[in-house]
């Protein structure tokens, strides 16, 4: 081997954790924290975009395939098709259409989590009684308003916790974005994989962040949901 | 895309080494070893524990963190350690460490899949069991085994068709298998490659999801799995 001598940092001259290629390396945390910041922001912006772009289409997509049953056996077969491509050949497919970076990424990403959430707000919606649907009917709820006022938070339990599953995967999935230079946290990971406190702290991050969002995820839910904590006695039947 | 097209056509493609047919044979090799590692190691496992009727927060949480692990990760950080020198035989590079973390990915939806099953097995039909005089090792071997099963193939199944996703991805840090094709594309800037390698590798994943549904209906007709 040729000996390099490109002008490294100066932090790679002398004897320290970096050159040692330790784990841990509070110096690597002191001369790449930026690195580290952009590499996170990303990641963060990727997962949103991909969970909220997954949301606008499957929304609609639900409330379509359960006012047409027809509808129904197509969409869940679709989106589950899509979910079976792994990722990587996803994102690669998308290529030629819509280029490296973010743009491939995120619509990669929200095809998956359109699969988590389509079954979430279908299953979400089937478990609301229908002796509960019978009353509202009887009291003059028309469909819009049995919609918003009865159906939506009755579903909301099974709805978000699909948010979360899809939300957490997303956050994982973002890694695979590296192989087009958008990967977030994937992308630190990659680039030198002999790099030790490098691989750790984007691995350790990624893990940190899926379970960040996740609570954040739970709280929301707690919110939204009051209704629920008061009543724990009446657990759902999962079928 | 007639670059695509060229590819699919090109002999060489098919033929030697980095043949397509290797590739897959190195993909089903990896994929079949390691589900097998998860099913030694987590199948008694969670049988006893569904059996038990303990544990249920521990199967919850191992599905949560395989969900929140990306596979890039943990095969960068086991790549680093012991696990990653040197090759092991049709694994390649880091043989080893590869074959441990899809072994480990495939782990939650064996052990979900099992542990639900044999937890849901009718309570009646195991205090029956028992009233007739059968051991614990007998109740679970020849009442719950059985009328779990469909649920615990479910999971077996599930856990196929998502290390055989994995394992392509696996080929961006090390690892034989289909992945291989794609991550040459990109190194070599070749779209035509990375869209070929990627057909190969979304058709074999749906082929073999179809081919799992078709078998679970020939084996069992009467019943259709929900999962």
């Amino acid at each position: 081997m040729v000996p390099q001598f490109a002008p490294p940092l100066d932090v790679t001259f002398g004897d320290n954790c970096l050159t040692r290629n330790e784990w841990i390396c509070g110096k690597y945390y002191e001369t790449r924290s930026e690195e580290l910041q952009t590499a996170l922001v990303q990641h963060v912006e990727t997962v949103l975009a991909s969970v909220l772009l997954g949301l606008v289409i499957a929304i609609p997509l639900a409330l379509l395939a359960r006012r047409y049953r027809t509808l129904e056996g197509i969409v869940v077969g679709a989106t589950t098709a899509i979910y079976t491509i792994p990722s990587l050949a996803l994102f690669s497919l998308l290529v030629p259409y819509t280029g490296f970076g973010l743009r491939t990424v995120v619509i990669g990403l929200g095809l998956y989590s359109l699969t988590i959430l389509v079954r979430a707000i279908l299953d979400g919606l089937a478990a609301v009684p229908a002796d509960v649907r019978e009353s509202a009917r009887g009291m003059g709820y028309g469909p819009a308003r049995m919609l918003w006022r009865v159906e939506v938070p009755l579903a909301l339990p099974a709805f978000m916790s699909g948010l979360r599953v899809a939300t957490v995967s997303a956050v994982a999935l973002t890694t695979v974005g590296s192989i087009l230079d958008y990967g977030g946290l994937g992308d630190l990971i990659i680039e030198d994989s002999t790099f030790k406190a490098q691989v750790l702290a984007g691995s350790v991050l990624c893990v940190a962040l899926a379970v960040a969002l996740d609570v954040v995820l739970v709280v929301l839910q707690r919110l939204l949901t009051p209704w629920a904590r008061a009543g724990r006695r009446t657990k759902a039947v999962v079928g | 895309m007639n670059g695509v097209l060229d590819w699919f056509g090109d002999s060489a493609n098919w033929h030697g080494p980095d043949g397509v047919p290797v590739l897959l044979g190195q993909h089903l090799l990896l994929t079949f070893a390691s589900v097998l590692i998860a099913l030694v190691v987590g199948l008694p496992l969670a049988l006893w524990l569904g059996h038990r009727h303990r544990g249920g927060l521990l199967v919850i949480n191992l599905t949560n963190i395989g969900r929140a692990v990306p596979i890039i990760a943990l095969l960068s950080l086991f790549s680093l350690t012991v696990l990653g020198t040197g090759t092991l035989g049709p694994f390649g590079r880091a043989g080893l460490a590869t074959l441990v973390t899809l072994a480990l990915f495939a782990l939650p939806p064996i052990v979900t899949g099992a542990y639900t099953a044999v937890v849901g097995v009718d309570g009646d039909v195991v205090e029956a069991a028992r009233g007739m005089g059968m051991g614990e090792v007998a109740v679970l071997r020849r009442v719950e085994l059985p009328l779990a099963a469909p649920l615990i193939i479910s999971g077996i199944r599930l856990a196929v068709v998502q290390v055989w996703a994995t394992a392509t991805i696996a080929a961006l840090v090390s690892g034989p298998g289909l992945g291989n094709i794609i991550t040459y594309g990109y190194a070599n800037n070749q779209t035509a490659i990375v869209v070929s390698g990627s057909l190969i590798v979304a058709v074999s994943a749906l082929v073999l999801e179809v081919t799992f549904l078709v078998l679970a209906k020939v084996v069992d007709p009467g019943r259709r799995s929900g999962a």
